[in-house]
């Protein structure tokens, strides 16, 4: 167990990253808190595919041009692409979520979700 | 048709639309109502190009496409086969055929038909991608582009109702990530037809622990895009609230093509023989598409509104699919095909009516129904059409769907998904006939009637707050089009048609099934 622990720590901090981005979506009741929970909750699996990669004494995946590229020890390039794709999508969704919060704020004036549960109970 | 022709097919249905979203933007700086016009040139153009395609399909086999020419081993591959060409002509069919109520429906403005192209782009990538990847980045820009169009609404409701969805649908579509990642660690592939081969051969072969939990993350990530109960709440919020011009393409289309990816997951990806040695793995799915059903349809006949009550039949029928995924055997598949296209045909239609009546009646409650045939008989008749093919009286492609999915279960002898589906029939006609009553047998009281377009109540709550004025406002019969009336009718026809073609379906599906299952 303490021999697993050492060399694969980073999958545990992996998923309790996770665990505590889908918590603070969850649990928090302020909307921007909660993106950054989704936030949180995407980075853990990013970190998780890219210790996936890594390959133990391998370097960076950059072949230079002019040695033998099968001699080199590389960490798997593909999980990196994965997560760079995965970077993206991620921005992209925390702007749309952004954007969607300032329209509330705009409209009932509070980021707070009970205020808000409040809010619209009475309209 | 030469080779090189028809493999490009695919590719300019995932990549036109993506471009072409960009257009009603740079000529909208020009032309107010740009925006309706191109996006009903390309969704027209693309539902021709589909038609080829399945004609080609038909004669020539699967067609493969290999982007950029990279090899399968790690480039990415759009597959158009049997079954992602039925959905293709479902998504570019329907998105074509709502553009009808939008022209004057509304949402109107060219950033919402950039949306709406974003959207087609979207689903059309996930129906035809082939690798797991890929399947991810459509699946977030399908949720990405849904978020924004429910959004558009005019109300404050529909920003909550957006970032409620945008907040689970991320969570569900991180978790199919997960599992890919899991899959690729135990494999090394990303490709859907090399991970059906690598994934027995993996260590373990099907009894690996990876294999077995990226199953289990896969199923619940779509199990939330498909909003399955317990998992399925965002989804009356996003359908109640999204604009009456954006709910039909979402309830038609987003879970739909959700579904049909989780089909091809379990199917191709996973195949059979995982399916019926992972223990368990059967039953976990058919009960969470049973519960969905009983859940679903029990909360859709105590809704008040109507656009909510179909969204709760929503997480009933696709209950019913998921199901009937579960049951593994052929019928049942072909079935589930059948029923997902079905529903998305009469779910656009209904969402559609319900959009007509709110339009041009003010209606949104079961109650405010009250006489509507008498007032409105072209939009209540079509409704009560897509209400009864709803139930699954024949002749109806909710018969078709539902009657080969019990013959799966019958030929599975899973009993007790043959006695869900009776039970959600009776489910599904007491939420539809308390509509049927209402339009139909109940005499409209105009005094209990405060949204009524000629009672006078009208000319003074005009200030009283944004709910009522925008139900009171929207009461206007000149608004309704010969169009919106048409496409309503064109989907009551389509849903009674199809139900003829069961036999069509099935010879259409065969070879697909059939290499699935062996």
């Amino acid at each position: 167990m303490i021999e697993y622990l050492d060399t694969h720590y980073t999958y545990v901090l992996a998923f309790v990253l996770l665990a505590i981005g889908l918590y603070m979506m969850i649990a928090n009741e302020n909307l921007v808190k909660k993106v950054i929970g989704v936030n949180l909750f995407q980075t853990a699996i990013f970190l998780f595919f890219v210790s996936v990669a890594y390959v133990e004494g391998g370097d960076a995946p950059i072949v230079p041009a002019e040695t033998n590229p099968g001699e080199l020890l590389v960490a798997s390039p593909l999980p990196h692409v994965i997560v760079l794709t995965a970077i993206v999508v991620g921005v992209a969704l925390t702007a749309v979520a952004l954007a969607l919060i300032v329209r509330i704020y705009a409209e009932y004036g509070t980021l707070r979700e009970d205020t808000l549960r409040e809010v619209r109970a009475d309209e | 048709m030469s080779d090189a022709l028809s493999e490009a097919i695919p590719v300019l249905l995932v990549a036109a639309p993506i471009l072409a979203a960009t257009l009603p933007l740079v000529f909208g700086l020009r032309f107010d109502r740009a925006g309706w016009l191109f996006t009903t040139l390309t969704t027209s153009s693309l539902f021709v190009a589909t038609v080829v395609l399945a004609t080609v399909v038909y004669s020539e086999g699967t067609v493969i496409h290999q982007l950029g020419g990279y090899p399968r081993a790690y480039g990415i591959e759009l597959v158009a086969d049997r079954l992602s060409t039925t959905i293709a002509l479902l998504v570019t069919g329907t998105s074509a055929g709502v553009l009808a109520y939008t022209r004057l429906g509304g949402p109107r403005g060219n950033t919402f038909y950039s949306g709406y192209l974003l959207l087609v782009g979207g689903l059309l990538g996930l129906t035809f991608t082939g690798d797991v990847f890929n399947m991810f980045v459509f699946l977030e820009i399908t949720g990405l582009a849904t978020y924004a169009l429910i959004a558009s609404g005019d109300g404050p409701e529909s920003a909550v109702a957006g970032l409620k969805y945008l907040i689970v649908g991320t969570v569900g579509a991180s978790l199919y990530l997960l599992g890919v990642g899991l899959l690729f660690m135990a494999t090394g592939t990303l490709n859907m037809i090399e991970l059906a081969e690598a994934i027995p051969q993996a260590q373990g072969g099907y009894e690996n622990t990876l294999v077995r939990a990226a199953f289990a993350f896969v199923f619940v990530g779509f199990a939330i895009k498909v909003a399955q109960w317990p998992v399925h709440a965002w989804q009356p919020d996003a359908y109640q609230h999204a604009p009456d011009g954006v709910t039909p393409l979402v309830a038609a289309l987003v879970s739909t093509v959700s579904a049909y990816a989780l089909a091809r997951v379990m199917y191709t990806v996973f195949t059979v023989d995982f399916l019926t040695q992972t223990p368990y793995a059967r039953e976990i799915v058919i009960t969470v598409g049973a519960v969905s059903v009983v859940a679903g349809s029990t909360l859709a006949v105590i809704q008040r509104d109507v656009k909510r009550m179909l969204a709760y039949s929503s997480v009933s029928q696709f209950g019913l699919v998921v199901a009937a995924y579960g049951l593994v055997t052929e019928t049942a598949l072909v079935g589930a095909v059948i029923h997902l296209v079905g529903h998305g045909i009469m779910k656009a239609g209904l969402f559609i009516a319900a959009g007509v009546i709110a339009l041009g009646y003010g209606a949104r409650t079961v109650d405010e129904y009250a006489g509507l045939a008498a007032r409105r008989p072209v939009v209540a008749g079509g409704m009560a059409v897509l209400l009864i093919a709803l139930i699954g009286i024949p002749p109806s492609v909710g018969f078709v769907g539902k009657w080969y999915i019990a013959l799966g279960a019958v030929q599975a002898e899973v009993w007790s998904v043959a006695a869900v589906i009776f039970l959600s029939t009776m489910l599904t006609l007491a939420y539809s006939a308390r509509l049927l009553e209402k339009m139909y047998f109940t005499p409209a009281n105009w005094l209990e009637d405060p949204h009524a377009p000629d009672a006078d109540v009208v000319a003074t709550d005009g200030g009283s707050g944004p709910g009522l004025t925008r139900q009171s406002d929207r009461a206007r019969p000149d608004a309704v089009s010969i169009g919106m009336l048409s496409i309503v009718v064109v989907a009551a026809v389509l849903a009674v048609a199809l139900g003829f073609s069961g036999d069509l379906f099935y010879d259409w599906l065969e070879p697909f099934v059939s290499e699935v299952f062996n």
